[in-house]
């Protein structure tokens, strides 16, 4: 079947099942292949891309559901003045250790500061906490949250 | 030994071909085990892209280093990037020898050969100690025929001559030329003598021990494709190849037509190989089983795996489970060891006498990887070659793998290096490229084998479970003076004796009878407190297992370092000392000689470089008792305590102090803070990035500690997913602070040895916290209730 999806501002006609997770659109059909795949259950978070604005887990929403909503992705997330500046902080914060997750994490945390441009270590936890990395780069995340907020980066919870 | 490639195009960056005539190159090859060798040799290389700076390549100085003209610098980087930062690290080494300046520096996964780069893989914290000396070595080389290349051009001595960021200067005349316009002089220069090269004073270093970023990161924090999963071949087909959910089936049938008769669907293939091409129990498992769906996208070959009905023949293995083992571990620890390891002086003796004895079981479950990125490779079979692109750490042993199951010649294999979503050990092993290039061939066109992630935690080599029954001698004063081992493990009775790691396999002796311990299940004469305490016996007795059993993040250690320092810290109380001092004054003496070089694998590490070393230990010990403020910790409120834990693995040794809390009501855990020390020698080449890997290798610890098993049930792994394998997340992801003693030894690599103390220390600090000791992992909060 035929869809019509907003991607980053354009418009794409993609020919797949209605059950196809939009996951795998981005990746296979659209060839945008920043978004992750981890799990498959919304339990990792690496494949987070925004819908209206909103952090979502793109491999178990459907294609079928996007209707004329838009969706952003890492390849786009950078255009935003939010965005912009998380990529920014991470860069400078040297977050990255394999990389797989960052995507997700750079999604949900513009997603957290456009909401909320001074996040405490507590919004923080609630917007991060559904994203998993592996290498355990936390600690490195939540400064370069707080980098991208212009906040202090050291850890509040320290004992 | 492999042979030259032609290309180092990868599956996302199409390389546009400029062969280049022969020339010389120096080959750096490291010869696995430790040992270094330095090699001129003349082979052909030819580079397929010329990507970074603005002109054509001006030189090749060696096979790490080629410069444009227009200065910009491109450094090979020889080993898999899996996370650990080498990518950034070793390039940083050849460039501050280089005289670079880092802004000029692009690096580059070099390719998989090993006449120029030795052995390439990431694995046991190895590429730091195996190619710091090297690549120095390469990078000074390269400066001294850009020094050679000026002083011939102005007619100088080269001894005149220095650089600079880049530069070579002549102080007497002023002149200074640029790398980029000498270039192309020094890559016609006879490459210098690599035993002789002048080497940098470390004070003159410019680039290593300052933090660099990492140098993939501007596009990885854009989602700019460099993952193997992200890899990409003009008309590939998508694979799921389902194996059978119990170890060692195979297929009996499936419904092959049903599948094949969904939309999107190309093919389906049973695969039951006849000859079986890896290892049966170790890391290098080999095509396996199963029923292969190739589709049209690899969404409908998921989906169409869910329709799938397969017929196994599940084997002896259905009859196995977690609890099965339990079961067996129990009836062997009330027996005698089947095997003693290693004894000094007389244990059981020393024990009799012994004023006070303390004795306690520990256990730990296996554990899976989890790299975020599922297991898969991209492989294209044409014309009796194959070509594939894999998130892999062990690409040589991947390729010898695939030209066996492919029957073809290893020349012929070409490995594309990708970057890794993670790596823990999973990826030194093959089965994941050994599928994709078998079902390439069957299929006859590109494919892409990606597990789901049931699949990748039910499918690997796991962890191995291990059971230790100790026991301690303490005289009046409370020192230790006995300590024994009874460890139960998985693995066979064999007739061929043990070998150090790395050494070929002994003849069978007839009628002998060794233990044969499964991957990563072994247990090394040498571990400490070994040649500390006067009578001590390491025994084992072994369950045999159809689990396949492998190397996970620092192995070994990562079980042991939780059995044996918990134990250690029951043994201080027992005594009634502190455990900083009751460790220190354990370490300060070798009380017996050290067992035998070689013999098992000392501190859970490798066989490389020097013994462990007491001193070393406590150095960190005193350091990370100071920065965590120990000897004030009775002052912490009541249900908060800190726990104290050392360990060498992989050649570093980390003293760690974690700082819990424990809810009295439900018994559940806050880890409020871990301090580490850490001594990998000197220098840390670069800071920021080493600070991030013991941050990730403690709390990778703590989430092993707190939640982390994979149970087996009718010879099948239980868990499917993340919701139930609970990683540490954000919000339970303590703050940890990182300290570096910077001994005078030769750097060593940091990817494991900060995660094994993590364990003991945390469980340590429960006990503090608590006064309830933890012997069983994962830890069951139910247990801390106070």
């Amino acid at each position: 079947m035929s869809y019509t999806i907003n991607v980053n501002g354009t418009s794409h006609t993609v020919d797949v099942d209605g059950d196809t997770p939009l996951l795998w659109v981005l990746r296979d059909t659209l060839d945008m292949k920043g978004s992750k795949f981890g799990c498959g259950m919304g339990l990792c978070g690496a494949c987070t891309v925004h819908i209206n604005g909103q952090a979502t887990r793109s491999c178990i929403t459907p294609v079928s559901a996007i209707g004329a909503s838009k969706v952003t992705t890492i390849e786009g997330i950078g255009a935003t003045p939010v965005g912009r500046k998380v990529q920014e902080a991470w860069l400078k914060v040297d977050v990255v250790q394999c990389g797989y997750c960052q995507a997700g994490q750079i999604m949900s945390a513009t997603a957290l500061l456009t909401t909320k441009a001074k996040p405490t270590d507590q919004d923080i936890d609630d917007a991060m906490s559904g994203n998993l990395c592996r290498c355990a780069t936390y600690t490195r995340i939540r400064a370069a949250i707080k980098q991208a907020a212009g906040l202090p980066t050291h850890d509040s919870r320290e004992v | 030994m492999s042979s030259v490639q032609n290309s180092e195009s990868t599956a996302h960056s199409p390389a546009s071909p400029s062969e280049l005539s022969r020339r010389t190159f120096l080959s750096v090859s490291a010869a696995a085990g430790g040992g270094m060798l330095l090699s001129v040799s003349v082979p052909r290389f030819a580079r397929a892209n010329v990507p970074h700076g603005e002109t054509v390549e001006a030189g090749i100085l060696n096979a790490y280093i080629s410069i444009a003209q227009d200065g910009i610098i491109t450094i090979q980087s020889k080993c898999p990037e899996i996370g650990q930062g080498i990518k950034t690290s070793l390039p940083m080494v050849v460039a501050d020898e280089l005289d670079a300046d880092w802004k000029d520096v692009r690096t580059e996964q070099a390719p998989l050969d090993a006449r120029l780069y030795g052995a390439q893989f990431a694995g046991g914290s190895f590429s730091t100690p195996m190619n710091w000396d090297p690549l120095r070595r390469a990078g000074a080389a390269g400066r001294a025929l850009l020094v050679a290349a000026a002083a011939q051009q102005w007619g100088v001595s080269a001894s005149e001559c220095t650089t600079s960021a880049g530069k070579v200067l002549h102080k007497g005349s002023g002149k200074s030329l640029g790398y980029g316009k000498l270039a192309a002089a020094a890559a016609k220069l006879p490459p210098p003598d690599l035993k002789t090269v002048q080497l940098k004073d470390p004070k003159d270093f410019t680039i290593i021990g300052r933090t660099k970023p990492g140098v993939d990161s501007p596009r990885i924090v854009k989602g700019i494709p460099m993952f193997g999963i992200d890899a990409s071949v003009p008309g590939m087909r998508y694979a799921v190849f389902m194996k059978c959910p119990v170890f060692g089936g195979t297929v009996e049938s499936a419904n092959v037509d049903e599948i094949k008769a969904i939309k999107g669907v190309r093919n389906v293939f049973i695969v039951n190989p006849t000859l079986p091409t890896g290892l049966p129990d170790g890391m290098q498992m080999g095509l396996l089983p199963g029923v292969a769906i190739i589709a049209d996208s690899w969404w409908i070959a998921n989906k169409a795996s869910e329709q799938l009905k397969v017929q196994w023949n599940e084997g002896a293995m259905a009859q196995q489970s977690t609890e099965s083992y339990a079961k067996a571990a129990a009836e062997l620890l009330q027996q005698p060891a089947q095997f003693v390891l290693h004894s000094d002086g007389d244990a059981k003796g020393a024990m009799a006498t012994a004023a006070k004895t303390v004795e306690a079981s520990y256990y730990y479950p296996f554990v899976y990887h989890a790299a975020l990125e599922p297991m898969n490779s991209t492989a294209s079979f044409k014309d009796g070659k194959l070509e594939i692109w894999s998130p892999t750490q062990n690409p040589g042993a991947g390729r010898t793998l695939i030209a066996k199951t492919l029957g073809i010649a290893e020349e012929d294999v070409t490995v594309h290096v990708t970057r890794s979503g993670g790596g823990f050990g999973r990826r030194l092993g093959s089965d994941f490229m050994v599928e994709a290039a078998y079902l390439s061939k069957l299929q006859g066109e590109p494919v892409k084998v990606l597990h789901n992630r049931t699949q990748d935690m039910q499918h690997e080599y796991f962890r191995p479970a291990g059971w230790h029954n100790f026991k301690a001698g303490l005289d009046a004063n409370g020192e230790l003076v006995a300590f024994t081992d009874h460890f139960v493990s998985f693995g066979t009775v064999s007739d061929v004796p043990p070998t150090p790691m790395g050494a070929p396999p002994a003849k069978p002796i007839p009628g002998k009878k060794f233990p044969r311990f499964g991957d990563s299940a072994d247990l090394g004469a040498s571990e400490f407190p070994a040649k500390y305490v006067r009578n001590l016996e390491y025994s084992t007795s072994l369950i045999e297992s159809g689990v396949p059993t492998g190397p996970m993040r620092a192995p070994g250690a990562n079980a042991l370092a939780f059995a044996f320092q918990s134990f250690l810290d029951e043994v201080a109380h027992a005594a009634g000392k502190d455990p900083l001092d009751y460790a220190i004054a354990l370490y300060s003496e070798e009380r017996v000689p050290p067992p035998p070089a070689g013999a098992g694998r000392p501190g859970g590490g490798f066989m490389m470089g020097a013994p462990f070393d007491g001193k070393r230990a406590i150095g960190v010990l005193k350091e990370v008792a100071e920065k965590s403020g120990w000897s004030k910790r009775s002052q912490l409120p009541k249900g908060t305590g800190m726990g104290i834990a050392m360990y060498w693995s992989h050649l570093g040794y980390f003293a760690e102090v974690a700082q819990v809390t424990v809810a009295p009501a439900d018994g559940s855990v806050k880890v409020d803070k871990v301090w580490a020390v850490g001594d990998v020698g000197s220098p840390i080449i670069n800071p920021g990035a080493a600070e991030n890997q013991v941050q990730g290798g403690i709390i990778d610890g703590l989430s092993q500690a707190l939640g982390l098993q994979v149970t087996l049930e009718n010879g099948r792994i239980v868990q499917t997913n993340f919701h139930e394998y609970p990683l540490l997340r954000m919000n339970n992801a303590p703050p940890v602070e990182v300290h570096f003693l910077q001994t005078n030894n030769p750097p060593t690599g940091l990817g494991e040895p900060s995660l094994p103390p993590a364990l003991p220390a945390l469980c340590n600090a429960i006990f503090a916290a608590t006064g309830k000791r933890v012997r069983k992992l994962p830890i069951d909060i139910a247990q801390l209730k106070t």
